[in-house]
């Protein structure tokens, strides 16, 4: 699957999903951006790997981390950014995706990172982008956010080390999540021993066994014993689609509490993708506990999205991780 | 006057039962005898079908003009010239023209630019409701006057006395109605199957109960009216366990089934080819599965291309924004020839899914080659293979999954109220 994110020599040359990727790659974006990490300290905060590139943000979805992120990690490694904020209704009336796409590369950019609502928004670019741009996906609809969880997984690889033995849960609305299709991928190809997903009956995909999870219908007996929590966003609009009831009885029964966390291992660390809401996922002495990593996330995103862009666009080499 | 031979064709004519190599003649728009010509019999043209099959002309139930109101995707002449190409003579449009076919004056506007086409000839399906807006009843017996052949719903009828009624009065003006079973809540902003597929690919599903929860309903209203229903485009292999139910109750209850849901699932999706995004979805290989067993056993009674011509920009985006539909034309015959040796059906039985059974329940007088009859002939080398392409693709909307593909059969002639429409060069 996937296989467009690969050139015929075999490397990453869009990054669009986790699925159909091997661990060696995996590992070596981890590598990567661990070279990464520190440059935030230093007093020139720039690398010029990409100087001369263009980095072109696209975002048809309102977003805040993902975006300046990206922007970030385009700048620290010396490409020129340029960033468009589309109001998704003005482009479903006027403008086709194909004819901004088309537009777009009359500008002779380097790079395009999509986030979209549609899944499949960011494949479609690629399978339609002139040979010598680079496509990131950085969401698309309910797919995928393969940078997510590859922020994930190299906080998790920070905090536990070996993937091998680990737990993990990820709970909240898989239904509509593409952080947790990303995620459940990434866990498996590096080889976690178990990986659950927990929800109301109402937030699980058909069919979502087939991707190596868990199903837990519980919130204790999801957590009891796992390594790792990965909490997800509730969005209001669930709550109209008679999905679920209220906020406050998803905070009863799926809420991150000081006292659901006990049943997890004692070393357990808790993770969410941003922003939280707090009270209706998670509690705030859970949020800003001593588990939680979520700023660490947010840290680990630049460096992360750094390393993507620098292999999608050949300016290190995929084995070359020093 | 026109007269033609056809010499030395395998004749096929599934009403008939009748498949032997010998000839056919045609007079004043008529097969005026199978075998030796009459005595005093002279023809125009000679046809040598030798190593071709001789069948009557296809019926497609569900064949989408795009005119009016959409001609940028295709028009009249266009569709019908492709259907005739294609060895389709008769097909029926649905009522979702804009606007809508729920006035005689459109029924008539199909009817005349259609025959002034000279090509396939076009059966409007009037709407069932005004606007198909599921309000008020359409004029149905002043739309059947108009050559309506028969009433469709096309989009859900939310309001179920609306639905009970309209069954009831179609009934009154004996009309057959052609339901399309769509749940009006159910997965109606999706556009995928829901299954693995569409939860691996994060697309917003149509489930199953979509189709079955009104299968049911529909049935329950038929039932209680009386009504002769035509339950268009199944997907799923349980509607068809209770298509079989109502059927073996008594019900005047016939159905079809795209050639597409009968060669592809959503597995076919792949990397959101767009190509394969259509409504009904393609479901699980064994829904797949179930409807070639249920036109197998004739629970489901005939095959339409339901044709869907587009524009390009119109599959140009990611699978969700994507039109839906297929442009099938081009690729009926073959293709259903591809299911036929798939399923180990002979060439009799396949052809009669396209022929005399679709015409039965047109209520039609076509779909044989029987004497005295309307010669709507189609002649067709089964062995001739092609490629799909924009130069192969005779319709003007190339939007197909099949795209690139070899296929097998190629229509040589075409002839329609016993004349030659069509030949290949």
């Amino acid at each position: 699957m996937n296989s467009i994110q690969l050139n015929n020599q075999g490397r990453l040359k869009h990054f669009l999903d986790i699925e159909g990727l091997n661990r060696k790659l995996l590992i070596n974006i981890l590598d990567i951006a661990d070279s990464f990490l520190n440059i935030d300290t230093k007093a020139v905060k720039k690398v010029p790997l990409l100087r001369g590139k263009t980095v072109v943000n696209l975002f048809f979805e309102p977003s805040t981390r993902t975006r300046t992120t990206f922007e970030l990690a385009g700048k620290r490694l010396s490409a020129d950014v340029l960033n468009f904020n589309i109001n998704n209704s003005s482009t479903s009336k006027g403008e086709a995706l194909i004819d901004m796409l088309r537009n777009l590369e009359a500008m002779h950019c380097d790079m395009f990172v999509i986030r979209h609502n549609a899944g499949g928004a960011a494949t479609f670019m690629a399978q339609h982008v002139a040979p010598h741009i680079s496509i990131i996906n950085a969401g698309d609809g309910q797919h995928a956010h393969p940078t997510q969880a590859m922020l994930d997984m190299f906080t998790i690889r920070q905090n536990k080390g070996d993937f091998a033995p680990l737990s993990v849960a990820i709970v909240g609305d898989i239904l509509h999540s593409r952080v947790a299709r990303s995620n459940i991928h990434a866990l498996n190809i590096l080889g976690v021993s178990e990986v659950r997903v927990v929800a109301p009956k109402t937030l699980i995909p058909t069919g979502i066994e087939t991707l190596g999870v868990k199903v837990f219908n519980d919130l204790k007996k999801g957590l009891d014993g796992v390594d790792v929590i990965i909490m997800l966003r509730l969005q209001r609009e669930r709550m109209k689609s008679a999905l679920l009831p209220s906020a406050y009885e998803y905070f009863q029964s799926y809420g991150l509490t000081e006292s659901a966390l006990k049943v997890a291992h004692p070393d357990a660390i808790v993770m969410h993708p941003g922003p939280i809401n707090r009270g209706v996922e998670i509690d705030s002495s859970v949020a800003d506990g001593p588990r939680s990593v979520i700023l660490q996330q947010v840290n680990n995103g630049v460096a992360i999205r750094m390393a993507v862009m620098a292999i999608s666009l050949g300016a290190v080499s995929e084995q070359d991780s020093n | 006057m026109d007269t033609i031979s056809i010499i030395e064709g395998r004749v096929i004519d599934p009403a008939t039962n009748l498949d032997l190599v010998t000839d056919l003649h045609i007079a004043d728009g008529k097969i005026i005898a199978i075998g030796n010509a009459p005595a005093d019999f002279t023809a125009a043209k000679e046809i040598n079908a030798k190593n071709k099959i001789v069948c009557p002309g296809f019926i497609d139930l569900s064949v989408r003009l795009r005119e009016p109101g959409a001609e940028y995707k295709a028009t009249i002449r266009s569709e019908t010239e492709a259907a005739a190409k294609n060895g389709i003579t008769t097909v029926c449009c649905p009522p979702d023209t804009d606007p809508v076919i729920d006035s005689p004056a459109i029924a008539e506007l199909l009817q005349q630019r259609s025959a002034k086409a000279g090509m396939a000839k076009v059966l409007p399906l009037a709407a069932l409701t005004k606007g198909l807006k599921g309000e008020h009843l359409a004029e149905m017996g002043i739309l059947k006057q108009a050559g309506c052949i028969a009433v469709s719903d096309v989009r859900p009828i939310v309001n179920t006395n609306v639905l009970r009624h309209a069954l009831e009065y179609a009934a009154t003006c004996d009309l057959t109605v052609f339901l399309h079973p769509i749940d009006p809540w159910l997965g109606n902003s999706g556009c995928a199957h829901e299954g693995v597929v569409s939860t691996r690919l994060g697309l917003t599903a149509i489930p199953e109960q979509t189709e079955t929860i009104a299968v049911a309903r529909d049935l329950l209203l038929v039932e209680n009216s009386g009504v002769r229903a035509h339950f268009c485009r199944l997907s799923s292999g349980k509607s068809v366990e209770m298509i079989q139910q109502a059927q073996d109750k008594g019900l005047a209850v016939t159905a079809d089934v795209s050639i597409h849901h009968l060669l592809l699932s959503d597995i076919d999706i792949h990397l959101y080819d767009s190509q394969c995004k259509v409504c009904p979805p393609l479901r699980s290989s064994l829904d797949k599965q179930a409807l070639g067993d249920g036109l197998k056993n004739n629970i489901i009674n005939a095959i339409c291309s339901d044709h869907q011509p587009h524009e390009a920009e119109a599959k140009l985006n990611p699978f969700s924004m994507a039109a839906a539909g297929i442009s099938g034309l081009d690729t009926l015959l073959p293709q259903c020839l591809r299911f036929a040796e798939q399923m180990g059906m002979d060439l009799i039985t396949i052809l009669s899914y396209l022929t005399e059974k679709p015409a039965a329940i047109l209520g039609i007088d076509a779909g044989t080659l029987q004497v005295g009859k309307v010669a709507d002939i189609c002649i067709f080398d089964p062995n001739k293979n092609w490629t799909l392409n924009q130069d192969t693709m005779y319709s003007m909307g190339k939007n197909s999954p099949f795209f690139g593909q070899e296929l097998k059969a190629k229509v040589y002639f075409t002839i329609i109220n016993g004349k030659v429409v069509y030949e290949y060069l």
